[in-house]
């Protein structure tokens, strides 16, 4: 496979730890951003390979885990309304509301259908005159602009029975909220590598300016991870804040402007509830009133019980790198990728459900 | 969530590309990706071409990653 074996060779792995350990001299605690790298992190053994003395925490980005209960509530009303069908990514199927989930309605009837993009849930608006079709808009940068690209084009073709739900989040507004917050004892971050395909690396500069932690933008396989680690490490051990880029391949200063473009003309920014977060001012993405028509928040009106997170349940201080999740009482106890209660161990890149399958 | 195998595209019809990944192949929009040419490598996420990898670009860091990890051990 190109541009991937090149990346996953033992030899350049091996080196790159050494470097590491030659450097690191004091506890160092790493946060990795993003689902994916907890996922490559556990996949590829990459603990194994560093000093006792680094620790890697997972943060907030799965952005099925850092969906606000209200949301799972609202995509789980909108395919009991009449004449719907709902199209979504797999991985929010199971996600737990308040009462139910996507997967319990549809073994009741409901019709709900797992896509594998937003074209996908644009054909079946086309084959379904007769029925609304909205999709389920969970996910941060990355899938914000396939989201804005499929609204564009239905409104060109005039596909009027295509509705979406924004629940989409902005990764930087988090990280500040993060950076911010009291008692959070983080030396360096790794940046997720896909948001930043689309955002490049211009807008975690004033993060990198205001809160002097080191930051690094890493792909996914284990030499990109380690590479970012060992730069994050460098620069915690010299004392310097700075950003650096450890997947150039795939990220620009400036990032994806065509993708930026779809998602401006689309959507407009505006405050939202982050699971474990609370109420981050800016971080979410509405649809704006000249695509109203698509905005499946507009055309349904719903009325919703007062949302309810499962007791007991830690994926708030989880996702903040406030616990690890042997330290959840549920954990691995009653909440199991089989039967999840919270979020982090129903989707594959939470972090519980990462520590359930590799420890 | 993210897929992180780069694709090469082996064909191109009113901007859809048709992908393939060590012979799987599937559709990806291109509407999201500036001037795509068949034989590009690019990273896909949920049926979107989204970034295509320089090729120049990329052989040259890998080199210079080689050559710093060899001079410093």
């Amino acid at each position: 496979m190109k541009h991937v074996e090149e990346y996953r060779d033992p030899e350049m792995a091996r080196r790159i730890s050494s470097r590491i350990r030659e450097i690191n001299r004091r506890a160092v605690r790493i946060m990795e951003v993003c689902g994916t790298h907890t996922m490559s992190i556990f996949r590829y053994g990459i603990r194994s390979l560093l000093p006792d003395s680094i620790s890697l925490i997972s943060g907030p980005g799965c952005p099925v885990c850092v969906t606000a209960q209200r949301e799972i509530d609202v995509c789980i009303e909108i395919c009991r309304m009449k004449d719907v069908t709902v199209a979504t990514f797999g991985d929010l199927m199971r996600v737990p509301g308040t009462e139910s989930s996507l997967q319990k309605e549809r073994a009741n009837g409901r019709d709900v259908r797992v896509v594998y993009s937003t074209f996908d849930a644009m054909d079946l608006a086309r084959k379904n005159p007769d029925r609304r079709v909205v999709f389920l808009g969970v996910g941060f940068e990355t899938t914000a602009p396939t989201v804005a690209a499929s609204i564009l084009t239905a409104r060109n073709e005039g596909v009027v029975n295509y509705l979406v739900f924004s629940a989409h989040k902005l990764v930087p507004p988090a990280l500040e909220t993060l950076l911010g917050s009291e008692g959070l004892a983080i030396d360096g971050l790794i940046l997720p590598g896909h948001v930043s395909v689309i955002i490049g690396e211009k807008p975690y500069e004033p993060l990198v300016e205001k809160y002097r932690t080191p930051c690094a933008i890493a792909g996914f396989e284990p030499v990109d991870i380690l590479r970012a680690i060992h730069s994050l490490t460098a620069r915690i051990e010299q004392g310097t804040a700075g950003l650096d880029n450890c997947y150039p391949r795939a990220v620009s200063f400036g990032g994806n402007h065509k993708a930026q473009d779809a998602m401006d003309a689309v959507f407009e920014k505006r405050n939202t509830q982050w699971r474990g977060l609370g109420i981050i001012p800016m971080s979410g993405l509405g649809i704006k009133e000249e695509f109203s028509s698509f905005d499946a928040e507009t055309f349904f009106s719903l009325s919703l019980p007062q949302p309810k997170e499962p007791a007991g349940c830690s994926c708030g201080e989880i996702l903040t790198g406030r616990k690890i999740p042997p330290e959840c009482p549920l954990y691995s106890k009653v909440c199991t990728p089989t039967a999840p209660v919270g979020p982090c161990m129903v989707s594959s890149e939470g972090t519980c459900a990462a520590y359930f399958r590799y420890s | 969530m993210c897929l992180a195998i780069p694709s090469r595209i082996v064909e191109i019809n009113n901007g859809v590309a048709v992908i393939d990944v060590e012979g799987i192949r599937r559709e990806a929009s291109l509407l999201l990706l500036e001037d795509p040419k068949v034989g590009d490598y690019v990273i896909v996420h949920a049926g979107f071409a989204i970034h295509t990898i320089d090729e120049a670009d990329a052989r040259e860091t890998l080199k210079l990653l080689r050559e710093a990890l060899e001079q410093e051990s």
